[in-house]
């Protein structure tokens, strides 16, 4: 228990740092507090979604240090070491849309859009590792992550979009 | 601009929002510290009696604000004591039971909201709750379709044989028919339960406002004007105190549509009781054990047709599995009676069913709504007659097709809406040309051959449905152009992920004459338009676009009649084009939208230059009133569509699957949809509702189950055990084609899509899998390991001819 400490509803809170999107953000947890929670009622940031919080459907999918990971199943004071990019950080520096969130737009890759930071998050990273997926490749990248509603046609499809987007710009500034 | 937007696959307004994490969904309405939240406890059994509730403990631990059991309820408000409504009466529902919003004396499933906690967060709450001591009288549970038939225990003591209701059509004498028919057959099926499973879950946030007295709800419904109602009857409020908001929702499919739920009423009272913003958001287990599932259904059928397989008496009878309580009546069995015919067209049918109580999770519609069991008993049979007569499965579905030019056809029966079931437009016979095209019907056989060359098994399977849409009673629509030249269209209707920003922005772009990126579209806020229905039964498009293309006609008349006016213009020489009306052919004259906004209410005060032009000194006739006496200030316009009857959408799906010889692997090879639903709006939202619908019956017919055990438990009420379709589950690619039968019943000419997808899942499948292995399918969903089974009790004893060489 450092100094700064202390006890709210009889439980110890611990006075913690989070780097999201690039922002430090100090805030007061119990230990058992989930990051999902911890992102959208405490920071507010509530683009990150939670469908399951069991660590099956992926809709709370966050990066940690670039890595996709379900933050249903981390709590908020193990990941004070980490760098954490949201849905809310994926935008370009100048406000515009990303290659991945562009692409999903063109493809109509949503519906009801609760699973889509989830798929945003885990296709950026997705992309970082791999940047040209074969067909099958992209339906592997997604295959982590449930949503009830577009029946996953155009998220494959944004996928690919994606990659070329991302390879078009590339060429650009080449 | 034009072009007209209708029909054109026009990119999704609302994404913008969802892309950039800014989606708000309930649980992100009032994401601060001082919100309060609820849990709840729930019934461990599935049927037991209350013998105590101890809850002394709860209220000692520090960060609680209230916990609530039913004797608390009444004397906060009276009709809290009460059972929840009934939402739809129906005579043939004899005996209705609704739970209370927490349970008195007894609870019928295990999920049934027992008691109530509201602490400063959803953790604490959770303590709470495991703290509250229940002395319980356990009861024997009657689980599944057939102990509820047996009846040797009752789910309700005064409901004997534990049937709700008992439901009867015909249209003649069946029994005749049947004896005179030259061939008849005998089919028994089983359907179990999925459930419709959102991403998002249920959620309500309330404020009360002491200073106003009233009361602010959000709620993830499809239905807002229904959660409103039902909030101001139980909380003793005026409909006026009550303002229901439907922010966005993370999918619906027909869960959402049941209200009040316990905490849509509860929530409420405790932000009244504690005068602090209380929320309540549903965790996945509680979505599985305490809102609702369907599907689960026994059906017997007996047929009688002739050489040609025309079905001459087609007698059915089933047993509907409605779980604990009826809030939602009969909906969901009367449409698997009705719609069962699809587009066929038998000379004599009688349906009877027993809608029955069982201790499991309440059946309320998920989409599709009863009509997937019902296409699975209708094509399992047309499936059996081909067989019996050795036909191809499209010539017997052929010869029973309703034909173009006999439309309008009543069927002689009542839907679902207490409306004769009589079908508007169709073309099944172009349908089925279209599918046999797209699947490759005709070309199967030599595929097969080429397959079993290689040692492969495969299978191809059809199904056909029409599709109840657009049912009443009414949607409404209220159009008002700013003063800034916007528009902005409010209709009362809910949205759970359909694309309503944009199809119905695209409407009013094309009847106002502005531009698209100039409508905004609000839906399901009861401040914006109070008088609405919902959104379920794909019935969005058709009622709440007639009636924003309605409102919008009625907005551009008053927008002409201004303009007419001010530019000293003949009303019919105007058009507006992007948002600025000229005098056809002399486009000088002309004069924004913006400006006749301000020219539409005459002012007293000047706010702004443009207001200035609307003073009492600068406009009007000084001998006549400022606003004439069959005219209201502001350029709106507000009205209504409400349909005789129902519009009937149809399609048919195809599907190749290859099964595994040794682990019964069902892989799909090709999955093909041809959909009628009139003309389209925008072809991208109607696609991407079919690709969802068929990923849900793919779910349906092979993997989602409610794993019940004898004591009432379900064993997979998480998403690690309950399979819904990933990516990997789903066809890669699905194809589709439309035909546009267009609707005489609105001046669209639109049918609903929102469920076709779903629909045929089960029979197709069925379909494809009997054809692949020669074993009769009869019930649904089929698992690699019930296929392996299957396939072993076919061996000991075959029940069907092999496939002639
Ligand atoms: S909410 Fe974390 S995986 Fe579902
Ligand atoms: S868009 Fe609704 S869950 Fe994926």
């Amino acid at each position: 228990m450092s100094a700064q400490d202390t006890v709210r509803h009889g439980e110890q809170l611990h006075l913690i740092r989070l780097r999201v999107n690039g922002i430090g953000h100090d805030v007061e947890v119990p230990a058992r507090r989930l990051l999902s929670d911890a992102l959208r009622h405490d920071l507010g940031l509530t683009g990150t979604h939670v469908g399951c919080e069991h660590g099956v459907c992926g809709a709370c999918t966050v990066l940690m240090d670039g890595k996709p990971v379900r933050a249903c199943l981390i709590f908020a004071v193990s990941a004070v070491d980490a760098e954490i990019t949201t849905v809310e950080g994926l935008t370009e520096p100048d406000g515009s849309l990303s290659p991945v969130q562009q692409a999903f737009s063109e493809c109509h890759g949503l519906q009801c859009g609760f699973c889509t930071p989830g798929f945003l998050t885990t296709i950026t990273a997705g992309l970082n590792e791999n940047p040209c997926p074969t067909h099958e490749e992209a339906r592997e990248m997604i295959a982590g992550n449930l949503c009830r509603c577009t029946g996953y046609q155009n998220i494959v499809k944004s996928v690919e979009r994606a990659a070329e987007i991302t390879q078009a710009k590339e060429a650009e500034s080449a | 601009m034009t072009t007209k937007l209708m029909g054109q696959g026009i990119q999704r307004v609302e994404d913008q929002r969802f892309l950039r994490g800014k989606g708000r969904y309930v649980d992100d309405v009032h994401a601060d510290p001082a919100t309060l939240h609820a849990a709840v406890l729930r019934s461990p059994h599935a049927h037991a009696r209350i013998v105590d509730i101890d809850v002394a403990d709860v209220l000692e631990i520090e960060g609680v604000h209230l916990v609530w059991t039913y004797e608390d309820l009444g004397p906060l408000s009276a009709p809290m004591g009460e059972p929840l409504p009934l939402l739809i009466p129906h005579p043939d529902l004899t005996q209705g039971r609704t739970q209370y919003a927490l349970a008195k004396d007894e609870v019928n499933h295990v999920g049934e909201a027992v008691a109530f906690v509201v602490a400063e967060d959803r953790y604490l709450a959770e303590d709470a709750v495991g703290r509250i001591k229940v002395t319980w009288e356990v009861l024997p549970p009657v689980v599944g379709v057939e102990a509820a038939r047996a009846a040797d225990r009752l789910v309700h003591e005064d409901v004997p044989g534990n049937i709700g209701a008992r439901s009867e059509q015909k249209t003649g004498d069946v029994e005749a028919a049947m004896a005179k028919a030259p061939h008849r057959l005998e089919l028994d099926l089983d359907i179990e339960r999925s459930a419709c499973t959102p991403l998002e879950g249920r959620g309500t946030v309330a404020r009360w406002d002491p200073d106003v007295n009233r009361l602010q709800v959000w709620s993830s419904t499809q239905t807002s004007t229904g959660v409103r109602a039902a909030i101001a009857v139980k909380l003793g409020l005026d409909l006026g105190q009550v303002d229901v908001i439907t922010p966005d929702v993370g999918g619906g499919f027909g869960v959402k549509v049941v209200h009040p739920w316990p905490e849509e009423l509860l929530v409420p009272l405790a932000a009244r009781a504690l005068n602090r913003v209380v929320k309540y958001t549903e965790d996945r287990r509680e979505h599985f054990i305490s809102s609702s599932h369907e599907r689960g259904q026994i059906q017997h059928i007996e047929v009688g047709f002739d050489d040609d397989g025309r079905l001459l008496a087609l007698d059915v009878m089933f047993w509907h599995d409605h779980g604990a309580y009826t809030p939602y009546g009969l909906i969901v069995p009367i449409i698997t009676s009705t719609q069962l015919l699809g587009p066929y067209k038998p000379e004599v049918y009688r349906v009877v069913y027993e809608s029955l109580y069982t201790n499991t999770v309440i059946v309320t519609p998920y989409r599709g709504a009863g009509r997937p069991q019902g296409c699975f008993a209708m094509e399992r049979t047309m499936d059996a007659i081909a067989e019996y007569l050795g036909k191809d499965r499209t010539e017997v579905r052929a010869v029973n097709f309703i034909q173009p030019d006999e439309f309008p056809y009543d069927q002689g029966l009542i839907f679902q809406d207490g409306r004769e079931l009589e079908y508007d437009s169709g073309d099944y016979p172009a349908s089925l040309e279209k599918i046999k095209e797209l699947i490759g019907w005709d070309e199967f056989p030599a595929f097969r051959a080429e397959m079993a060359a290689q040692g492969r098994t495969v299978g191809i399977g059809l199904a056909c449905y029409v599709e109840g849409t657009g049912v009443g009673p009414y949607e409404g629509a209220h159009i008002n152009i700013e003063t800034t030249g916007k528009v902005k269209v409010a209709t009362g209707l809910t949205t759970q992920g359909q694309g309503h920003a944009t199809v119905f922005a695209q409407l009013v772009a094309d009847e106002l004459g502005v531009k698209f990126e100039d409508v905004e579209v609000v839906t399901g806020d009861t401040r914006r338009m109070p008088y609405a229905v919902g959104t379920f039964a794909s019935r969005a498009a058709v009622m709440s676009g007639s009636a924003i293309h309605l409102a919008a006609k009625r907005t551009k008349e008053k927008v002409l009649k201004i303009a007419a006016e001010a530019l000293e213009a003949d009303e019919a020489d105007l058009e507006i084009v992007d948002g600025v009306v000229s005098v056809k052919g002399s486009p000088g004259a002309s004069m924004d939208l913006a400006t006749i906004s301000v020219l539409s209410n005459p002012l007293r005060y000047a706010f702004d230059e443009a207001s200035k032009a609307a003073t009492q000194f600068s406009v009007g006739d000084p001998g006549k009133p400022p606003v004439a006496e069959d005219d209201e200030p502001g350029l709106e316009g507000k009205d209504f569509y409400s349909p005789e009857r129902a519009t009937y959408a149809s399609g048919m799906h195809a599907v190749i699957v290859e099964t595994d010889p040794d682990t019964a692997e069902i892989t799909i090879l090709k999955y093909a949809v041809v959909h009628d639903c009139g003309h389209l709006i925008n072809p991208m939202i109607v696609e991407g509702q079919i690709h969802g619908g068929v990923a849900q019956g793919v779910g349906g017919a092979l993997f989602e189950r409610m794993a019940y055990d004898e004591s009432g438990q379900l064993l997979n009420a998480s998403f690690m055990d309950f399979l819904m379709p990933f990516v990997t589950e789903i066809p890669d690619g699905i194809a589709i084609d439309h035909l546009e039968t267009p609707s005489p019943l609105n001046p669209l000419g639109i049918k609903g899509a929102g469920e076709a997808g779903v629909i045929p899942g089960s029979a197709v499948f069925a379909s494809a899998i009997e054809d692949a292995e020669r074993i009769p399918i009869t019930a649904m969903p089929i698992s690699p390991s019930e296929l392996f089974t299957l396939r072993a009790l076919h061996a000991e004893t075959p029940t069907t001819q092999e496939r002639p060489a």
